[in-house]
């Protein structure tokens, strides 16, 4: 109880900010409806019109509570209305691209730690390639894949691994590097092969590294699926749910793909660092 | 058991320099080190910090690599010798591997030698006793003292059955009690394994104890002031600190550390 309360006070505090904005925000619009409806603008009056709106500019919690589960559990799930079914195409290709992301990122890590080459000049680059904004790449990433007949799930994928490769680079680098120096000469002393002391050594004591990365980068991996389903008018994902929602106004459907995405990085999340907390407590590296 | 009188030298070194260049210019870390170990000897380093004594011993180990002078081990290079796995090294921390149970931590150095899995078995079992953790093979580093664990991490440098064994302050970390109980375990295990062991240490009663040559040193630069061969017989109970022979060489260590000091 100690634990939910101040949980439960501050979702308090962020519902009635939110009522308090989606009244101010939607009043100009609840003013002018009921001027046209030649109904005098009693104070109660207007602010149940601000609670009701059709396309308001900021919806109520409930309205998005209901759009939620309208979305949800009154749709069957393979309805192109169901936001259960957008959800599921959005998390397939992110779990694609988070996979992607992740070989990429260790394989890049191993090599930066194991070749001086590589660990002078990879780096900036993968630095640049996170500074390029990812709305900038994703429709020339969509865009030239389609070209080559490469659509669906991959170009998709492609764009969240470009996310969630960087988190994972960084923290695999550090992780490998973590051995400190007696581990290193220990296994000197027993003349053990680069790859003995990777397998051994390197990767075990990257393991804590690599689930704080890992927790980054399925987050981002589902933003980059999420902005990789904007352009080229994609019809599936949560993504294409924001974009019709904004072309066609529906302000409810917007905040509800929002918050199932939300919901959706949260669970992600979540599983992370659970998976982490089974394996650090087997390894004995949880205290 | 080899016999110990007969010179047979392990580990020779002839004028051994080494210079480390830093930011504030080069530090001589060692300065024409001449020193004989003999097999089955038991010879401690001792001095203060900053005389070389743990540099000498990674240059014996070829974890430093000497600037000038002439070091062998069992007649080859360090880093053949090295190579050859001619010596086990027990660090100043236990570095136990936290994810491998004691059992698994032994067993790591004989994994990457190549060792078959029965004999790691058979091996892992015997050091196990010689370091007295019969049945805590099983059990995770954590659960374990610190005495316990560097035990467990010399019995890891015994597994391979290296004749050479290189300590570097092994039980610094320890309390005294313990480290009393540790010095006993050890002149045991090198009585019944005839181990020559090179020690570095900076308690002048565990070098007196330990050792059958003691190796005082002095700092900067890095270099060997006195080399003291112990009276005392190879059979050591704990009361012999109390002997008069005991005290006296002692004294000595601690007048030739003294005279290290007043160099400066």
């Amino acid at each position: 109880m100690t634990r939910v309360l101040p949980v439960l006070t501050v979702l308090a505090a962020i519902v009635v900010v939110w009522y308090l904005a989606a009244v101010g925000l939607n009043m100009n619009w609840a003013r002018q409806q009921l001027e046209r409806d030649g109904v005098t603008a009693t104070m109660p009056a207007l602010i149940g019109n601000t609670m009701a709106q059709e396309r308001p500019v900021l919806p109520a919690p409930h309205q998005v509570a209901a759009g939620l589960w309208e979305g949800i559990a009154g749709q069957k799930i393979t309805s192109k209305r169901s936001l259960v079914w957008h959800a599921w195409v959005t998390l397939s290709a992110t779990l694609a691209g988070f996979a992607i992301g992740t070989l990429a990122g260790g394989l890049l890590a191993v090599g930066i730690v194991h070749n001086r080459a590589m660990d002078q000049s990879v780096m900036p680059w993968a630095v640049a390639s996170q500074t390029v904004p990812i709305l900038a790449i994703a429709p020339m990433v969509i865009v030239v894949l389609a070209s080559a007949g490469v659509t669906g799930l991959l170009p998709k994928a492609i764009i969240s691994a470009w996310l969630s490769f960087f988190p994972v680079l960084v923290g695999m680098v550090k992780g490998l590097r973590s051995p400190d120096a007696m581990q290193l000469d220990q296994m000197r002393s027993w003349n053990a092969s680069a790859a003995q002391v990777f397998w051994r050594l390197r990767l075990p004591s990257a393991m804590p590294y690599l689930f704080a990365s890992l927790k980054v980068a399925i987050a981002a991996s589902l933003v980059g699926t999420i902005v990789g389903e904007l352009p080229a008018g994609a019809t599936a994902g949560l993504g294409a749910r924001l974009l019709s929602g904004s072309y066609y106004g529906q302000t409810v459907q917007i905040w509800s793909a929002l918050f199932t995405a939300a919901a959706l990085a949260a669970l992600l999340v979540l599983i992370v660092g659970w998976i982490e907390r089974i394996t650090l407590r087997r390894m004995g590296l949880d205290r | 058991m080899t016999n110990a009188n007969a010179a047979d030298p392990v580990i020779e070194a002839r004028g051994i320099d080494l210079t480390f260049p830093t930011a504030d210019g080069p530090v001589h870390a060692l300065k024409g080190v001449d020193l004989t170990i003999n097999r089955g000897d038991f010879v401690s380093f001792i001095g203060p910090s900053g005389c070389g004594k743990t540099t000498l011993l990674r240059t014996i180990a070829a974890l430093e690599t000497p600037t000038g002078g002439a070091l062998s081990v069992n007649g080859m290079t360090p880093d053949a010798a090295r190579r050859a796995r001619a010596y086990g090294y027990v660090f100043q921390a236990p570095g136990l591997y936290p994810w491998r149970t004691i059992a698994k931590n032994i067993s790591l150095p004989l994994e990457i030698m190549g060792f078959s899995k029965p004999d790691r078995a058979e091996r892992i079992a015997r050091v196990l006793d010689l370091v007295d953790l019969k049945g805590f093979g099983g059990k995770y580093p954590w659960q374990l003292s610190g005495g316990m664990q560097q035990r467990a991490s010399i019995a890891r440098a015994l597994s391979f059955d290296a004749d050479i064994l290189l300590m570097d302050e092994p039980f610094g970390a320890l309390d005294e009690i313990v480290r009393d109980r540790l010095n006993e375990a050890l002149l045991e295990l090198w009585a019944r394994t005839g181990k020559t062991i090179a020690f570095v240490t900076h308690s002048i009663p565990e070098a007196v104890y330990l050792s059958t040559r003691i190796v005082v040193m002095s700092p900067r630069p890095g270099r060997i002031t006195d080399i003291i061969d112990s009276p005392l017989p190879r059979h050591r109970p704990l009361e012999i600190r109390d002997s008069p022979e005991f005290l006296a060489i002692a004294h000595r260590v601690r007048e030739g550390l003294r005279a290290g000091h007043a160099y400066e």
